[in-house]
């Protein structure tokens, strides 16, 4: 199979990041698949605009689907108060709803290249990268290590222990958002290392995308995130 | 697979029973040479490379797999020796010219212990579609009884007391470079064109036997 164009931008639908239905009573609140900020393509050669393209309105919008279905389930569940059916409902949310967290903030941790993707970090977390880790260097050889010993599916995580007020790196497996390491841990930069991820342009070999994914890190964003909650 | 395989202290990538491009149009050629030449390949290798030198080296595979479960509290070398059986049970689940529905004692048992074949059909393709992130979905015996279980990563049946009879490996890499995303379409051809019902026929064989 091939997928012909992929310069064209990513969906125009979807503007909103939430929406509202009403049910019963009252209304939860549902969500959308998020624009991507560059097109399909601008991360190439790191990442294949094909594997972006499906990874986004495929993967992505699947698990923002089943986590609106499963809100919906749970809203009737609480307001039929059958415990059961909430308990049960735990693992749905937990998969889908922590696939849409994760992915939301993977899409904002890429840039393309002339935008600033693969530009080291400046100012305050550069130096706490530095304390941590030795060098940017270090966090990377560390990150892209763990990364490439997930078993089965996962992330891996540079966080902000916010309480302890450290960086650290930890992993979480299949849609596990990093929060479920530790309460008081702040996603910086997630690297998505589910085979979807990498697998229609790296095959196995996952320490290659491990290897190229760096060149499109958007560290702005994640010294906007450790300068926030550094204040 | 067949007991006396159990026995192999050489840790042997075995290839599958048919040429890489035998299961074409359903599984292309393309995905054996990367499912089965480096995903396969790794997993033997690694193996071999990790049990050297300890007590488990020259073990069998099924007693390594055994022995490094821990409960669910897995042993490092748990991943590449069940990865290793998983996927040789995997191969010889699968034939060309396969799928479709059983006939005789399978069918009987089938139509005993899940109703109907399409009930049987609906339970693994559930299983196999909602395994959420990798792992595998079998049809396997306990008890005098066939049963469908998922399980994740790299666990199978035989740390969980019953006997496997067939499965689709639902790990990502399996399917994604002929069907992408398309999890379900997967399922479905593995069911529809490839399936051994003469594999799962003869293991059934092998676990009544071992449970007389």
């Amino acid at each position: 199979m091939a997928i012909r164009s992929v310069a064209s931008r990513r969906t125009l639908a979807g503007l909103k990041e939430t929406s509202s239905r009403l049910l019963g009573s009252r209304s939860i609140q549902t969500f959308t698949l998020p624009d991507l900020p560059y097109d399909y393509s601008a991360l190439e050669p790191a990442i294949s605009g094909e594997i972006m393209q499906i990874h986004h309105q495929k993967h992505h919008q699947a698990y923002v689907t089943n986590y609106n279905n499963a809100l919906e389930q749970l809203d009737q569940a609480v307001n039929k108060g059958d415990a059961s059916a909430v308990v049960k409902l735990q693992s749905a949310i937990k998969f889908n709803g922590g696939g849409h967290v994760n992915h939301s903030i993977f899409w904002k941790n890429l840039a393309p290249v002339k935008e600033g993707g693969g530009e080291p970090p400046k100012g305050s977390l550069g130096g706490a990268i530095d304390t941590s880790f030795g060098s940017l260097e270090g966090l990377v050889k560390k990150m892209s290590a763990e990364g490439a010993a997930v078993q089965g599916s996962g992330w891996v995580w540079l966080g902000l222990d916010k309480e302890l007020k450290k960086l650290v790196v930890d992993t979480t497996a299949n849609q596990d958002p990093l929060v479920t390491k530790g309460g008081s841990l702040v996603p910086l930069v997630g690297i998505d290392v589910w085979e979807h991820a990498y697998y229609l342009q790296y095959k196995n070999v996952r320490p290659d995308y491990l290897k190229n994914v760096w060149k499109v890190i958007n560290w702005k964003y994640a010294s906007e995130v450790y300068e926030k909650e550094c204040k | 697979m067949a007991a006396s395989a159990a026995v192999t202290a050489n840790y042997v990538l075995k290839p599958p029973p048919y040429p890489l491009d035998a299961l074409e149009p359903h599984m292309s050629k393309q995905t054996l040479e990367f499912h089965w030449g480096k995903h396969h390949r790794a997993y033997v290798d690694n193996l071999k490379k990790q049990v050297l030198g300890s007590e488990l080296e020259g073990k069998a595979l099924e007693h390594i797999i055994q022995n490094t479960y821990n409960n669910g509290d897995l042993l490092p070398p748990f991943n590449n020796a069940a990865q290793a059986w998983n996927h040789e049970f995997f191969w010889e689940s699968m034939k060309p010219g396969g799928g479709g529905k059983p006939s005789g004692e399978l069918l009987a048992l089938l139509e005993r212990d899940f109703t109907s074949y399409e009930k049987f059909y609906d339970e693994f393709n559930a299983a196999a579609a909602t395994q959420f992130g990798a792992g595998w979905a079998w049809l396997a015996y306990a008890d005098n009884k066939l049963k469908v279980v998922k399980t994740p990563n790299a666990v199978n049946p035989l740390v969980l007391g019953s006997f496997p009879l067939l499965t689709i490996d639902v790990w990502e890499h399996a399917y994604y470079l002929d069907f992408q995303n398309r999890r379900p379409d997967y399922i479905k051809t593995f069911m529809n064109n490839l399936v051994s019902w003469e594999a799962v026929s003869s293991r059934l064989e092998a676990a009544k036997a071992a449970s007389a």
